[in-house]
């Protein structure tokens, strides 16, 4: 295993491609799903707090559907359940296309979005009720109160474990390969296959994993010290 | 929606046990079995990391460590991976995918369940340990008699939602075949062929009662303990602040 313990190989030519192309698409993955699952969950942190008892149940609803059925499960249901529901020219319009991508970005980013939405409510639970009266006594609207007093000061007591959750939303974008995305796991597995390094191949794929969820909780762990200081000084 | 209710009448033992009397365990039960396995073998051997982390010597402090965060940093796939690779090479013959999957989940959960135990005993005052040395219990006895059953005790809800993390993290099984709910599900899809939709809803509806459902049991036990702790408070008038880090911070 280790004595001919070689990286050339896939790390160059068509194979460091495949390699690329994967870390590429997990990064689009990432980027979109995360996008998706911020708005969301902004939207739905703001529902919620228009204190509606059927706003809140449906929130609720979501963020526990999201949280206690498996990620794998929701993709799975994304990609081969959902498109048997639209109607039958819409099915074949889609065949046209490779539709996992954007399943898999639906489904990520949903799922987050839940991660996301309780980690917002938490961040805003902590801010005293005078922060939203001061505001509002200044004159400002409720969208312009939530947006320059109330939002900036939620994300920031909820930065800690919204990192967390990124880097759980990094990880999960792994399991997109059992829809068929060609994202760094599935390449590192094809490549696997064609080269029979399996050592090497792995490697690569989880230092390119470690590398990038390290640096997202050193980034975390800085952002939260610079913000206590702020708040210390 | 009548149909959801037709393919649970015809399927349902799938789903429940797999082929089980005809072939091998699976289904819902197999599921839990694995789930299961390993919350116990992976619960002491976090255990053994928590040792090392929180080890006065820095050569035993720095394995675990780096062990932690390498398992945190990591898609649990690409360990299920790394096990399918390595455990043959090390044991010298080849395992099956049920073993496979209970091996990464005990290595995955040992970095995850030590974490949660750590913050456990991070969350008790410095005190405890400190009396326990100066009653004149050693290091390890005052972990295993004094620290580490009210760290566990306070850790109980994180631990019970961990066991959810590993219901879900089963699923993960599936690639590898591992004949849990999930493959159980695929094969029942692929003999209808024309009702994915309803197949995968029954699936995730019956994922989502049961991790429903323990999530209640953790929140209840939650509320018992933080109960207890406030009986324990008006009781014990010495200690008001009860026990908590940053109650105990400061007089450090």
């Amino acid at each position: 295993m280790f004595k001919d313990f070689d990286l050339g190989p896939i790390l160059s030519g068509e194979y460091a491609d495949l390699l690329l192309r994967g870390a590429g698409l997990t990064a689009q993955l990432m980027l979109y799903a995360w996008s998706l699952a911020m708005t969301l969950a902004l939207l739905l942190v703001v529902v919620r707090l228009t204190g509606k008892p059927v706003a809140e149940r449906l929130v609720a609803g979501y963020v526990s559907y999201h949280r206690n059925v498996p990620t794998l499960v929701q993709l799975m249901l994304w990609y081969f359940g959902v498109p048997t529901l639209l109607p039958e020219s819409t099915q074949l319009w889609l065949a046209n296309f490779s539709t996992e991508f954007i399943f898999a970005v639906i489904a990520l980013g949903l799922c987050q979005a839940a991660y996301f939405c309780e980690d917002l409510r938490a961040g805003l639970r902590a801010i005293p009720t005078g922060q939203t009266e001061a505001a509002r006594a200044l004159g400002l609207g409720y969208i312009r109160s939530m947006r320059y007093v109330i939002l900036p000061q939620g994300v920031r007591n909820a930065l800690p474990s919204l990192i967390n959750h990124t880097v759980l939303l990094f990880k999960n974008t792994s399991l997109a390969m059992a829809i068929g995305v060609v994202e760094l796991t599935y390449a590192a597995r094809e490549l696997e296959n064609y080269t029979f390094r399996t050592f090497e191949c792995y490697l690569v794929a989880t230092l390119g994993y470690l590398a990038v969820s390290l640096l997202l909780m050193g980034a975390g762990a800085l952002l939260a010290r610079h913000f206590n200081q702020a708040r210390a000084r | 929606m009548l149909d959801v209710f037709v393919i649970i009448r015809d399927n349902w033992e799938l789903f429940l046990l797999g082929q089980y009397p005809h072939g091998p365990l699976g289904g819902l039960v197999n599921t839990l079995i694995l789930s299961a396995l390993a919350l116990l073998i992976a619960f002491p051997l976090s255990l053994l990391v928590v040792m090392a982390r929180i080890s006065p010597f820095a050569w035993v402090r720095w394995p675990a460590t780096v062990w932690v965060y390498v398992l945190r940093g990591v898609p649990l796939i690409m360990v299920i991976f790394w096990t399918y690779f390595l455990v043959p090479l090390l044991i010298g013959r080849n395992i099956s995918g049920f073993t496979t999957m209970l091996c990464t989940l005990v290595i995955y959960q040992s970095a995850y369940l030590s974490e949660i135990v750590r913050a456990g005993i991070q969350g008790l005052p410095a005190g405890q340990a400190e009396a326990a040395r100066a009653l004149g219990l050693g290091y390890f006895r005052t972990f295993g008699w004094v620290i580490l059953p009210q760290a566990l005790f306070n850790a109980l809800p994180s631990l019970i939602s961990q066991f959810i993390s590993i219901i879900k993290e089963t699923t993960l099984g599936y690639m590898i075949n591992v004949q849990e709910m999930t493959f159980a599900a695929n094969q029942v899809n692929n003999q209808l062929l024309t009702q994915p939709f309803q197949v995968y809803a029954i699936l995730a509806i019956t994922y989502y009662l049961l991790c429903y459902g323990l999530t209640r049991v953790a929140t209840a036990v939650e509320h018992r303990i933080e109960r207890k702790r406030q009986g324990d408070r008006a009781s014990t008038p010495s200690s008001p602040t009860g026990p908590t880090l940053t109650a105990s911070e400061p007089s450090r």
